[in-house]
């Protein structure tokens, strides 16, 4: 990394995630639900289904739909956000999804739809990301049969840069080249599944963020992997063959 | 026993190359891997993943109770709170019937214990020919999760034949989660949905069939 002397508003190290928590079952109406926390910022999500796809003409006999959710509550934020569907939360929906559906193998669950309802309780930045963390972890936990985990982290480039895990004052950084915020997300062997890129970075800085990004997500697998092993292991501890 | 362990999807569950792929595990080179939340068993050198959440499997031979959804020309479209539309046919009826009062065998709305007679490409196929399947008259009926059903009805029924000697229900488990229960007086039935609830819930515990008749006891007591 470029200076040895920088130092992050909150002490971190350039690579340090904020604290992370996990939890599933938070919603026992839900097929499946989990929580997932970076330090201020909360999500939480809930699956249903797979069900019959209503309308019926949005339904797809080749195979089950995933239809994401993404919205912030009201008081999430010091400055109450208005409820209800915005041009961010819409595009934030699509993204999920996008980065969702390529573990999933749904082509047997024709005509029907999974539904993810993903709330952001409290945000400082990187909600994106925590959305597909619980999100990803949420559908798991209703036993969607999937090929893998996605565990997503946001890089972000402080004028020369480059740190893990950006919090609200880091995404408003304005000294030198300004802040770049780039949010990516890997499955559990390390490919990608989506990244968005705000601002501007060079070839070479984006090949290192990356690199940065697939070392950070590992801890984040560890979270969910362990937050999803510790029901199973609860509730089963003495399992028994029927 | 083989000893069970959680697995999540993605993960490799065991390295080997004489090891093969079972249920909702695929194999990678010579790595298992796990494609569903859940336990994963391992039986000779088979390993598998007994899911624990998640939809209901038609499998042929389950008996499943729905609800009719829609009268086609040829048969019934059945609910089996499945992702695949369930199919009854005409022919699958066991007594003449007039094509044209349909209704009357079966209208839209009424519940049906049926069988799975075959699961295609093209979806379920139901069946009524066999003996206690048909339209539900009377009792009640509710839903647990489908992944506790093996439980409710324990070893080679153990669980669900305690269960109707101590509340003299008449008792049907549906694979797919619902049960139907039909007893003398409501409280019979209500009590037998409790105990069903119970185990349900403790599905977990070691040694649920003492439990269920401690339980039992507990309820005696209590009346």
């Amino acid at each position: 990394m470029k200076s040895k002397s920088f130092e992050r508003i909150d002490k971190r190290k350039f690579d340090e995630i904020r604290p992370m928590k996990a939890k599933v079952g938070v919603v026992p109406n839900a097929d499946g639900s989990a929580l997932f926390q970076f330090g201020e910022t909360v999500a939480i999500a809930a699956v249903y289904g797979p069900k019959k796809m209503h309308p019926q003409h949005l339904q797809n006999p080749e195979k089950g739909t995933l239809r994401c959710n993404y919205s912030m509550m009201s008081f999430s934020v010091a400055e109450r956000i208005r409820p209800g569907p915005t041009r961010r939360s819409t595009e934030i929906s699509k993204i999920i999804q996008w980065a969702l559906e390529p573990v999933l193998l749904i082509e047997k669950y024709s005509n029907t739809v999974i539904d993810v309802h993903i709330n952001i309780l409290q945000a400082n930045a990187s909600t994106r990301c925590a959305a597909i963390n619980a999100a990803a972890m949420a559908l798991a936990h209703a036993g969607i049969p999937m090929k893998d985990i996605v565990s997503s982290v946001s890089i972000g480039k402080l004028d020369k840069q480059l740190v893990v895990d950006i919090n609200k004052y880091e995404e408003d950084w304005e000294d030198g080249e300004g802040a770049t915020d780039i949010p990516m997300s890997f499955t559990g062997s390390g490919e990608i599944t989506h990244i968005q890129l705000d601002g501007k970075i060079s070839i070479e800085e984006l090949k290192e963020a990356i690199e940065l990004g697939r070392k950070a997500v590992k801890k984040i697998y560890e979270v969910q992997k362990k937050a999803l092993k510790e029901v199973i292991n609860c509730e089963n501890g003495n399992e028994q063959t029927n | 026993m083989n000893k069970r362990k959680a697995v999540i999807p993605g993960e490799v569950i065991k390295e080997d190359e004489n090891s093969l792929p079972g249920e909702w595990t695929e194999k990678k080179g010579n790595k298992i891997i796990a494609l569903r939340y859940g336990l994963a068993e391992e039986v000779g050198r088979l390993i598998k993943v007994i899911p624990l959440s998640g939809p209901y499997q038609p499998r042929k031979g389950n008996i499943v109770i729905g609800q009719v959804e829609l009268i086609t020309f040829n048969g019934w479209i059945i609910d089996i709170r499945t992702f695949e539309n369930a199919f009854l046919p005409l022919s699958e009826i066991p007594r003449y019937i007039n094509k044209e009062s349909m209704e009357d065998i079966l209208d839209i709305g009424d519940t049906v214990i049926a069988k799975v007679r075959n699961v295609g490409k093209r979806g379920v196929e139901l069946s009524l020919k066999s003996r206690g399947l048909g339209r539900v008259e009377e009792g009640i009926i509710f839903k647990i999760n489908s992944n506790k059903v093996p439980r409710v009805i324990g070893k080679e029924g153990s669980m669900i034949n305690l269960i109707k000697k101590n509340t003299e229900c008449d008792i049907i488990v549906g694979q797919n989660g619902f049960i139907w229960v039909k007893g003398d007086s409501i409280e019979k039935e209500l009590l037998a949905k409790k105990a069903i609830m119970f185990v349900a819930e403790k599905s977990h515990i070691t040694g649920l069939t003492e439990e269920i008749i401690k339980w039992f006891e507990k309820e005696e007591n209590e009346k």
